[in-house]
């Protein structure tokens, strides 16, 4: 075997042998890494009640309940299989709408609910022009399928 | 035959001949297609249904973004190609791509905190995402002062070579980051299964990738004739030291 060959031989094992580690370390870290709770990994968790945690998904249509003191909210996030209530007191940011991603930092209350502190607005992969989407601002329920129709 | 292929380019003064006339094509049709790109994207777009005018500085942020992960894959290949088959511009080139490759990771960093901060509500967040793409602009930093410190004006360390290599794990975590974890960064847009960007904004978005690309191509050319000219006075220099 040539030189060159022996190097590239071992250039080859060397790259698969990163992508390898690089693959199992990125498995390992399924759980951890990830940024938010759905309410079904959540349901799965068995977390306690007044650990700080994240929640993620989307803002079930028709949940948003605002309270008489006009801060106070109360909406369910959703999944494709489970739901969680969530109660929040503060300015919510403006891409947060009925059908749209929210991620909520907070914690379990003794209740279920969810109590948030803070809440981020989380969009989709969509970009649809205003003129184009045939919608209410309340709903930004959109996929590509729709959007090829 | 493929000897010979392979070794058409490998002769610096070669490559010299073809670099030369093709930097200011690049760099000139590369700087036009960017700003066309950007005003078109500003002034003739329509705005978004959810988030208004800010959707405009996707036509900084994707081509940004692309490009500091294809830096870091380019810096991967030469670094492959400089190992095995000792290539003389393939260190060259390495280094010559470490440079714009660290800026537009860090333009897209930057534009995307701009971005977030209207958007989502946050200038940063922790997640697979910003966090994976904040260690590309790390490793870029890493590999620039391991090249400096360790080689000779022109040519590439084998240490550095090494390091390209091993960066190179990081371009797929980013590129999967959204997919294997729940993140605040939404889904890819733009996949190899199609686009979920209307055409209104996808048109101009791909002028402005194609215009960012051209003047990535000419930084590039144009460091790596910089490093060359170094290289021989520096050879130069010896020789007539030796008198």
């Amino acid at each position: 075997m040539k030189p060159k060959h022996q190097r590239l031989l071992l250039a080859v094992i060397a790259v698969f042998a990163l992508l390898g580690a690089g693959l199992i370390a990125a498995a390992a870290l399924r759980e951890e890494a990830s940024y938010f709770y759905t309410p079904t990994t959540l349901a799965s968790a068995n977390v306690a009640p007044g650990k700080a945690i994240r929640l993620g998904g989307m803002v079930q249509k028709g949940s948003i309940v605002r309270a008489a003191d006009g801060v106070s909210i109360t909406f369910t996030v959703q999944d494709k299989d489970k739901t969680q209530k969530v109660a929040y007191r503060g300015i919510t940011p403006d891409l947060f709408v009925e059908g749209s991603g929210v991620v909520a930092d907070g914690r379990l209350g003794p209740d279920g609910i969810f109590v948030a502190d803070s809440l981020l607005a989380k969009h989709d992969e969509n970009y649809v022009p205003k003129e184009l989407a045939d919608i209410d601002m309340n709903s930004a329920e959109h996929t590509k399928d729709t959007l090829s129709k | 035959m493929r000897r010979r292929v392979m070794h058409r380019f490998a002769n610096p003064a070669r490559f010299l001949r073809i670099a030369k006339p093709l930097t200011p094509w690049l760099l000139w049709l590369g700087i036009a297609l960017t700003l066309g790109a950007c005003l078109w994207g500003v002034f003739f777009t329509p705005t978004e249904r959810l988030m208004g005018d800010t959707v405009k500085i996707i036509f900084v942020h994707v081509p940004a973004a692309w490009l500091g992960m294809g830096g870091w894959t380019g810096i991967a290949i030469a670094s492959i190609v400089q190992l095995v088959w000792r290539h003389p511009l393939a260190g060259v080139s390495a280094r010559a791509i470490a440079v714009p490759g660290a800026t537009f990771a860090a333009i897209c960093l930057i534009t995307g905190s701009i971005w977030g901060r209207p958007t989502w509500g946050t200038w940063w967040v922790w997640d697979g995402r910003l966090t994976s793409m904040l260690v590309l602009f790390f490793l870029y930093l890493g590999y620039i002062a391991l090249s400096n410190a360790s080689s000779e004006k022109g040519d590439t360390s084998r240490v550095a070579a090494v390091f390209g290599i091993i960066g190179a794990v990081n371009i797929p975590i980013i590129n999967r980051s959204v997919i294997w974890w729940e993140s605040q960064h939404q889904k890819a847009s733009i996949t190899l299964g199609g686009s979920s960007i209307d055409q209104a904004y996808l048109v101009p978005l791909f002028v402005s990738v194609a215009g960012f690309s051209l003047l990535f191509g000419a930084l590039v050319l144009m460091r790596m004739r910089t490093a060359l000219a170094e290289m021989r006075i520096e050879a130069r220099m010896r020789r007539m030291a030796d008198y």
